[in-house]
């Protein structure tokens, strides 16, 4: 079963791995990433952001990118930990975590799942830069990424 | 009746998160309701214009203009996404 949760709280990235496995004998791999808001984006330095998100769909739609990710590598357990609200630079935004018997499974769907989330679970950024606050535009690169699993 | 929401830069440009509208008569579809959206003035014109990055979910899932819609749904609006 998928943990997923979407929260404005920090997390405490030890713990939650720790968790992931939770005693088990048979994790033979736990792979995991964390992404971070950086102080630039765009040629714009950046004193903060906040993400906005669509309550119900947004845990739906990452459910799905776990239960997408067990279907396609043989995985014991997903873990995607999302914020939402006024974040500052070194905050830390989202940590996915994949526990499995073999470290190549775990690799590949963490990417997937981070891949997966950056097209299609339903958050928004909005920088504060110099000039005022400004929406982050998609980028291209984002559904590239994630067309590599098609 | 459907409920309409909308999020990010769609939902400051068209200054409301939220609204309910009664379903236009006919076959109801994601691409019926853009039509009736679309003809309140400009603002909806150009910011639902087909051509427009936006993307539509329906009862939480992604959806497209041709996605039927029944009373009590569900109908987001919104930017192509940014999270992560």
């Amino acid at each position: 079963m998928p943990i997923v949760r979407v929260q404005t709280e920090d997390f405490d990235t030890g713990r939650e791995l720790e968790a992931l496995t939770g005693g088990r004998k048979d994790v033979g791999a736990v792979a995991s990433f964390v992404g971070l808001v950086r102080d630039a984006n765009d040629g714009s330095p950046i004193a903060g952001m906040t993400l906005e998100h669509y309550p119900g769909m947004t845990e739906k739609a990452l459910e799905e990118i776990c239960r997408e990710a067990h279907s396609r590598w043989d995985l014991l357990d997903t873990l995607v930990i999302h914020r939402v609200g006024a974040l500052v630079p070194g905050d830390r935004i989202v940590l996915v975590g994949v526990s499995s018997g073999h470290r190549g499974e775990a690799f590949a769907a963490c990417e997937f799942i981070m891949d997966y989330l950056k097209t299609r679970a339903p958050f928004w950024k909005r920088e504060e830069t110099p000039q005022g606050p400004r929406w982050v535009e998609a980028r291209g690169s984002d559904d590239a990424a994630a067309d590599r699993w098609r | 009746m459907v409920t309409l929401l909308y999020f990010a830069s769609l939902r400051e440009r068209l200054g409301r998160s939220r609204e309910e509208v009664p379903l236009p008569s006919g076959t109801a579809t994601v691409a019926s309701l853009l039509e009736h959206l679309r003809a309140r003035d400009e603002r909806w014109t150009e910011a639902l214009a087909p051509g427009k990055a936006w993307r539509v979910a329906v009862n939480q899932r992604m959806a497209d203009p041709a996605t039927p819609l029944k009373p009590g749904d569900e109908v987001a609006f919104f930017p192509p996404v940014t999270g992560g």
